[in-house]
């Protein structure tokens, strides 16, 4: 059965359907509001928090997805499949600030969380 | 000899979310040959079909993805002893360990440090010898240029890894003053040029045996890399991937640094695997090739002229 997935913070809504992952369900739609990364539960480019409806995961790597994000429902679109209508915000991973932050990416390009940021800006 | 000290890149050992999957890419889409299994440490050891010693690729299932430690050959146990030795002395590395013989199947004792970017790096002298199923001497002399069965893309070898971690100077300081690598092409800012962003190091005649590119990260891995013998393989491989629709993030295409053609695409648990072909001789004397952040799109990626979103930010 299909379901109804609403990216919140660009709008986007698209149909998930024989069990896609929301990241895949997303490409296929041609919808662009949740970065896109590895697609494998590795890298942590599309992290989401789930704000409506029920879901299952596959495996995440706790690199990107602790215990505590799991249980506040931010998890990877990537290995998150859709069990009702759905809604979800993109979070992208945050990037650890070291101390040689300022000497490191003047040309860096913004990281996937920009979505959210962008609108706020 | 001349090439001596450290030989080559011998191992990389990577995390996997679950050991199945990510046998099934490793063996039948990359292609690599399953040597040894440790069901107790959740491992399995792969070579590449043209290397001779026993495994080239550790995989371990473990709760997060990325890379545990990069493992480096050197030409003797007197070898691995002096640059142990210069290693501590030098101050610069962290955690120094020295990993007893056969905690991996068929290798010998393994010197382990940690370099200032983050990453585990290790030293050994000996790895039984598997061959290549071509022949090299006996019965088997007038050896074959390539084995039969081989599956998937099915790369020669082992080749480098490219490295995320921020303090790209004092790595660089490990590799070049204390291992004896050489520095074959450099990223800088053009705003302030003694400030480099990215290295690419050589132990060899390769273009690069390393790569770190500073980001404000720890120990973080890009990819590791495979090499075949031809851009018409580079093809074949996209082919390969797209038939068992694996996650592929770009290519083929060219890298303007190195001049390798090359495909970029994920493992079951997101870390990054390259094959590529290509690329150049490269000698202690050749003067370092520089490249500034201005011009990183053509350096990283010679026909699209921009790096790709990814680039910098999918790691694991």
């Amino acid at each position: 059965m299909p379901h109804l997935v609403v990216i919140e913070n660009s709008g986007e809504r698209f149909q998930s359907v024989d069990g896609m992952s929301v990241l895949a369900a997303m490409e296929q739609a041609r919808c662009r509001g949740i970065p896109v990364g590895c697609r494998n539960g590795g890298c942590g480019a599309c992290k989401v928090r789930v704000i409506s409806g029920r879901y299952r995961t596959g495996k995440m790597s706790r690199a990107v997805v602790s215990v505590a994000d799991e249980a506040a429902g931010c998890v990877l679109a990537c290995k998150t499949y859709p069990e009702s209508d759905l809604g979800v915000e993109a979070l992208g991973r945050v990037l650890q600030t070291g101390p040689s932050r300022a000497a490191s990416f003047s040309f860096a390009i913004p990281r996937p969380e920009s979505p959210r940021s962008e609108r706020e800006a | 000899m001349s090439l001596t000290g450290v030989l080559r890149p011998g191992h990389v050992a990577i995390r996997v979310l679950e050991l199945e999957p990510a046998l099934k890419h490793y063996t039948e889409v990359l292609g690599l040959i399953e040597t040894a299994r440790d069901p107790k440490n959740k491992r399995v050891f792969l070579k590449a079909w043209d290397e001779h010693d026993h495994h080239s690729v550790v995989l371990r299932e473990a709760d997060e993805a990325g890379m545990d430690y990069m493992g480096w050959k050197v030409d003797s146990p007197a070898t691995l002893k002096k640059l142990a030795a210069d290693v501590e002395k030098s101050k610069l590395c962290q955690d120094l360990a020295w990993i007893p013989a056969g905690e991996h199947p068929g290798t010998g004792e393994r010197f382990r440090f940690t370099v200032p970017t983050g990453h585990a790096m290790e030293l050994y002298a000996e790895k039984d010898r598997l061959g290549n199923n071509c022949g090299t001497d006996g019965p088997d002399i007038n050896p074959l240029p390539w084995p039969d069965n081989l599956k998937g893309i099915a790369p020669s070898r082992f080749d480098h890894c490219l490295l995320y971690g921020d303090d790209l100077d004092g790595t660089c300081k490990v590799f070049r003053d204390v291992l004896g690598f050489g520095l074959s092409e450099q990223v800088l800012l053009k705003a302030d040029p003694g400030t480099m962003i990215g290295a690419f190091l050589s132990c060899s005649n390769k273009a690069h045996d390393i790569a770190f590119i500073r980001q404000p990260v720890k120990g973080k891995f890009h990819h590791a890399s495979f090499e075949l013998g031809s851009w018409e393989k580079v093809l074949r491989a996209g082919d390969i991937l797209s038939r068992h629709q694996t996650s592929i993030d770009i290519g083929p295409t060219r890298h303007g640094i190195t001049r390798g053609e090359t495909i970029y695409f994920f493992d079951p648990s997101g870390n990054r695997n390259e094959v590529f072909s290509g690329g150049y001789i490269y000698y202690p004397d050749k003067p370092p090739l520089t490249w500034y952040d201005e011009s990183l799109g053509p350096a990283i990626f010679y026909h699209d002229r921009k790096i790709n979103e990814s680039f910098l930010s999918v790691f694991t």
